[in-house]
């Protein structure tokens, strides 16, 4: 840090407090993902229950997992589709 | 019936034991009968903060095995009647107690003490669980710092999954750095960890000054951690204290430092 930074404080347009709180953010989902995998179980089979009242998916081949670039997580799903039900549209209306 | 809070933070060297031994004095100076438990069994430093350390004859683990009960163990404040410490043995290890009998211990305690204080060891082992169970709520110490708040969110996760009411106290923060957007501050931790804060204790140099004497910092009221200190205690009494800004250096203060190093 500068002299000129210390008497009149830091001009970074991002501050380190910043980065420190968005990494954080990131790495928690994570980490409180990791220690609860019955939580992500949970994840999966409601997502089967509500998708299977429109399509006939591979329960089996199906997978979820959480994914991350360098400031966002995202929770993938990859559902494989067998059949499109006759009644879908009609069922939840 | 008194209430039971358990001081944890996940990371060790963030003020565990001297945030403990602050809030205990600070209890006492209310008029409450306290009574302060040291759990870090093998690695005790609650006796020496308080300024106790040549008064220990038992220790918990004589009380949790039975050798004597908790009366004989326990040693008075030289300057605070109503303030008690449970210290641990310095030469037995964390699974010396089972959790159950620290449950045991501390619901027989509670009739006696307005105040019972767990000092927590670092880490989520065995120690940490027998530390929690007797306890009502938790406070959970962090630092401005990366590595201390994913611990302490770690260590939030194991509360919830047990049902305490936490609480957060943010201790070591520097306001001259969080004025200048280098370090996270309460706000930000707060929305990081999703819980309450009831205290932010500013980076104060008395601190050691004071626990280098076994003074806790609180009793120095013109501190600034020593003022931080006093508002914690009067929000765990139920008073409502609003979070006042800290006083940052002005621009010669500063100079000073620029050209003092």
């Amino acid at each position: 840090m500068s002299i000129w930074d210390k008497l009149f404080g830091s001009s970074n347009n991002r501050s380190s407090k910043q980065i420190a709180h968005d990494r954080l953010k990131v790495v928690l989902i994570h980490d409180r993902a990791n220690v609860s995998p019955d939580v992500m179980e949970h994840i999966k089979n409601d997502i089967i229950e509500v998708i299977s009242h429109y399509m006939d998916i591979d329960k089996n081949a199906m997978e979820i997992a959480l994914e991350n670039d360098a400031d966002s997580v995202a929770l993938v799903a990859n559902i494989p589709v067998n059949n499109m039900r006759h009644d879908a549209g009609v069922r939840r209306r | 019936m008194g209430e039971v809070i358990v001081i944890t933070s996940g990371k060790g060297g963030v003020g565990k034991s001297t945030t403990t031994a602050s809030l205990g004095v600070g209890l006492a100076m209310r008029g409450k009968k306290v009574a302060l438990i040291d759990t870090d069994t093998g690695l005790r430093n609650l006796d020496i903060l308080l300024g106790l350390e040549r008064r220990i004859v038992y220790t918990l683990v004589d009380v949790a095995q039975k050798r004597v009960n908790y009366g004989q163990a326990l040693v008075r404040h030289k300057k605070y009647s109503n303030l008690f410490l449970l210290p641990t043995s310095q030469v037995a290890d964390k699974t010396a107690i089972e959790p159950e009998q620290m449950k045991q211990l501390v619901d027989t305690m509670r009739n006696e003490f307005d105040f019972i204080l767990i000092d927590c060891p670092a880490g989520i082992e065995q120690g940490f669980q027998t530390a929690v169970i007797g306890a009502d709520w938790a406070v959970v110490v962090t630092i401005p710092e990366v590595s201390a708040v994913r611990d302490a969110d770690k260590i939030i996760g194991r509360l919830q999954a047990v049902n305490k009411d936490i609480k957060l106290i943010v201790n070591r923060i520097d306001p001259q750095m969080v004025k200048a957007g280098t370090m996270l501050d309460m706000t930000s931790i707060d929305d990081i960890l999703s819980l309450p804060c009831i205290g932010q204790i500013p980076d104060d140099r008395e601190v050691i000054n004071a626990s280098n004497q076994g003074i806790p910092i609180i009793e120095w009221s013109n501190t600034a951690a020593g003022r931080a200190y006093n508002d914690v205690v009067g929000r765990i009494c139920g008073e409502d204290i609003p979070f006042k800004p800290f006083e940052t250096e002005g621009f010669f203060a500063r100079l000073k430092h620029v050209f003092g190093h």
